[in-house]
């Protein structure tokens, strides 16, 4: 069928499914918006900035698990939406991002609104393509929604001039890919899985170390019969959260910079790592020559790039996590977990020794406390988006997290005013859950503009604000390693939270106390129209465990004991 | 083993398409590798080049070398090469006044010699390990060369 390039990006996206756009309009982009007007076969949500619309997308993937869409502009758009892709890419989000370029004649002249975005792009996605005529157009879109979704995921970004958006050619979705360059690993070898298990079977202080790759590979079931069936303890890095259930008795925590002491403890003492979907990123492992220093490692990672990059692994395993564990599964049979019991009781005793807590010792509410309250009032009916500093890091800490795709935040870019827009695009995506979003009174202003998109499309994101008046996780480092000499990071000078809410016709609530945070947020859920709410908490806490960059994993700061709590 | 920053040369097939090569050089400059030298042509009767890269690094580094390259979605095939024949090119321009059949003399020896003469210049071309074309450059360097061009290294495995 001849159609326009345009009216081919529209049908590409009908093809493949998608039922929500994020993005915002400009110049080289608009004959691309003229048929997303004409059409009802998607959703079109606009932001109220580029790196919004990225960041949403990816929201709405990682709570979906489908592939994020978002449409921008040329030059600007496409500078402001690079955040985006480069967050995506380091968190292996499958998306696919549209931006309109000057026309073919223009390119090169710098003309106006003109930028060389695949030149950008290039290092922060997984591929892109510059579309130079209309018939490439269902071919090359194709294949970037295949490469987003397949082997490790990304975001694929697409540049099209506007001529090419007006030309006609010929629409065929059915075309075979023929990506002779381009296939991943998907099953394990065999051999190496028999001698993973055989390691297993064998070691006598073996943990898991789960990643976030589990996720995506949609392996949590199988991850979570397999750890069980094995009767072996089982560590979360950040990006695992809730592959395991918070209540889950192997579950030791999540380990790293801010993982608990047990976790830590227990990757330290560990004789086998059994790696799955992780890359032993340096928040991870601490110092790279003491990390689990007496083990052997297995690695499974669809990456073979993962694999050995940082810690050598003696069972390399390419492959989909899901199939590999599947295939483990089979062998269950080598595994006693009764072997593993007093292994398992050590790691009992390191929790007791120092749990994961806090002190109520300040007249001000504890950050802890209102994400921990947070979950027993919601628990599982709420999906948690976080910005980043101090309240990511207690929210990954404290939340009980108890299904994957539960927790949505930026962990290897680590970008700030993520949590919003992202929070926005998980609630698009799961409606029937409560979206909210853990922020700080820093990271809540880098796209506090949300609030216009949440009111237009009635999306009711619930932002709970961690007010301390400081940037506070910098503040942390500051107080630790730069004698208290706060540069720039006081935010003493604020909005008034609650009226910047109400001015975008949102509703705003300031509280100070256990009783009145109770009521805002039975208030706000009730409402269901996006909220602020603002909590004034303890200034000066700090995030604890914590591994100081560079340190070995077993030597944490602690929490001072107290008799609190 | 392999000594920490010793010299690999790297063959790559990738697809003959816009922006290929700078997807290469950006993994090599985005991740700090080095490259000595790289060269690139069009593979005869395909849609591939081939590239040769000279570099430089310790096992684990080139590992992650060709791991990379292998996650970059163009690139059909990486060899990192053990046993190779491996050549490579020099064009030297001398003035005329020079001794021309020392020169010459020498570039039989690095498998070359004179291929232009004009009126106040020639040209010599040698084509050889890059190894001894390093020593043919030290060793004409009393004819008083006024420009020097190399190839970079192409190589195929035994």
């Amino acid at each position: 069928m001849q159609m326009s390039g345009a009216q081919m990006v529209i049908e590409a996206f009908i093809a493949e499914g998608v039922e929500t756009v994020f993005g915002y309009p400009g110049g080289a982009i608009m004959n691309v918006y003229d048929e997303i007007y004409k059409q009802d076969g998607f959703q079109h949500i606009l932001n109220r900035h580029e790196q919004a619309s990225i960041h949403a997308a990816e929201g709405y993937s990682k709570a979906s698990g489908k592939v994020g869409v978002a449409m921008i502009t040329s030059g600007p758009g496409f500078t402001n939406a690079v955040t985006g892709l480069a967050d995506a890419y380091m968190d292996s989000i499958p998306l696919v991002v549209v931006s309109g370029q000057v026309p073919m004649s223009l390119i090169g002249t710098d003309g106006f609104q003109e930028i060389d975005a695949i030149g950008i792009s290039r290092p922060c996605t997984k591929h892109n393509y510059l579309v130079t005529d209309a018939a490439d157009l269902p071919r090359i879109l194709k294949e970037a929604f295949y490469i987003a979704r397949t082997g490790r995921p990304g975001p694929v970004h697409v540049d099209i001039p506007k001529d090419v958006t007006a030309q006609i050619a010929e629409f065929d979705y059915s075309v075979e890919l023929e990506l002779e360059t381009y296939k991943p690993h998907v099953k394990g070898n065999p051999r190496q899985i028999k001698k993973a298990m055989d390691a297993i079977a064998n070691a006598s202080r073996p943990l898991f170390y789960l990643g976030g790759g589990i996720i995506n590979s949609n392996a949590a079931d199988e991850v979570r019969e397999f750890v069980h069936k094995c009767g072996i303890p089982a560590v979360e890095t950040f990006m695992a959260r809730g592959v395991l259930s918070f209540d889950d008795d192997l579950l030791v925590g999540m380990l790293g910079m801010h993982g608990s002491y047990a976790a830590n403890m227990a990757m330290s003492e560990t004789d086998l790592v059994i790696g799955l979907g992780a890359r032993f990123d340096d928040r991870v492992t601490g110092k790279l020559s003491e990390f689990a220093k007496n083990a052997d490692v297995i690695h499974v990672d669809i990456d073979p790039a993962s694999i050995s990059k940082l810690v050598n692994a003696d069972y390399p395993i390419v492959g989909d996590l899901k199939n590999v564990v599947t295939e483990m599964l089979q062998q269950i049979e080598k595994i006693d977990a009764d072997n593993y019991e007093s292994w398992r009781d050590s790691i009992s005793n390191f929790a007791e020794l120092h749990p994961l807590t806090y002190h109520e010792d300040s007249d001000r509410l504890k950050p802890q406390w209102v994400i921990e309250r947070v979950g027993q009032l919601l628990g599982d009916d709420a999906n948690i988006s976080t910005d980043v500093g101090q309240h990511q890091m207690w929210s990954a800490q404290f939340y009980p997290f108890s299904r994957p795709r539960q927790f949505i935040s930026s962990g290897g870019l680590g970008t700030m005013g993520f949590g919003f827009p992202a929070a926005i695009g998980v609630k698009a995506a799961a409606p029937e859950k409560t979206s909210i979003n853990f922020t700080g009174d820093g990271s809540i202003l880098m796209n506090v503009q949300e609030l216009m998109t949440a009111v237009e499309k009635k999306i009711p994101v619930i932002n709970i604000i961690l007010n301390n008046n400081f940037l506070g996780m910098v503040r942390q480092w500051q107080t630790l390693f730069y004698d208290k000499r706060y540069a720039e990071t006081d935010l003493s000078v604020q909005p008034d939270f609650v009226k910047l809410a109400e001015a975008f016709g949102g509703i705003g609530y300031r509280v100070k106390t256990k009783e009145e945070f109770d009521a805002a947020l039975k208030d706000a859920v009730e409402k269901n129209v996006v909220a602020f709410i603002e909590v004034i908490v303890e200034r000066l806490e700090n995030v604890m465990p914590m591994v100081p960059a560079g340190g070995s994993l077993f030597n944490m700061m602690l929490l001072e004991k107290k008799e609190t709590k | 083993m392999i000594e920490s920053n010793e010299r690999r040369v790297v063959s790559v097939i990738v697809v003959n398409e816009a922006s290929v090569l700078s997807r290469i050089t950006n993994l090599f400059s985005g991740r700090g590798y080095n490259i000595t030298s790289l060269t690139v042509a069009p593979i005869p009767d395909s849609k591939y080049s081939r590239l040769t890269i000279v570099t430089a690094g310790s096992v684990r580094v080139i590992e992650q070398i060709t791991k990379q390259l292998h996650k970059l979605i163009p690139v059909l095939r990486v060899y990192e090469h053990e046993d190779i024949v491996e050549k490579e090119m020099a064009l030297v321009k001398f003035p005329i006044t020079e001794n021309l059949s020392d020169i010459n003399t020498l570039c039989e020896a690095y498998n070359g010699k004179i291929v232009n003469v004009g009126d106040t210049v020639i040209i010599a071309m040698v084509a050889d390990e890059p190894r001894r074309v390093e020593n043919f450059l030290s060793a004409i360097k009393r004819y008083n060369p006024k420009e020097i061009v190399r190839s970079g290294a192409v190589a195929l495995e035994r």
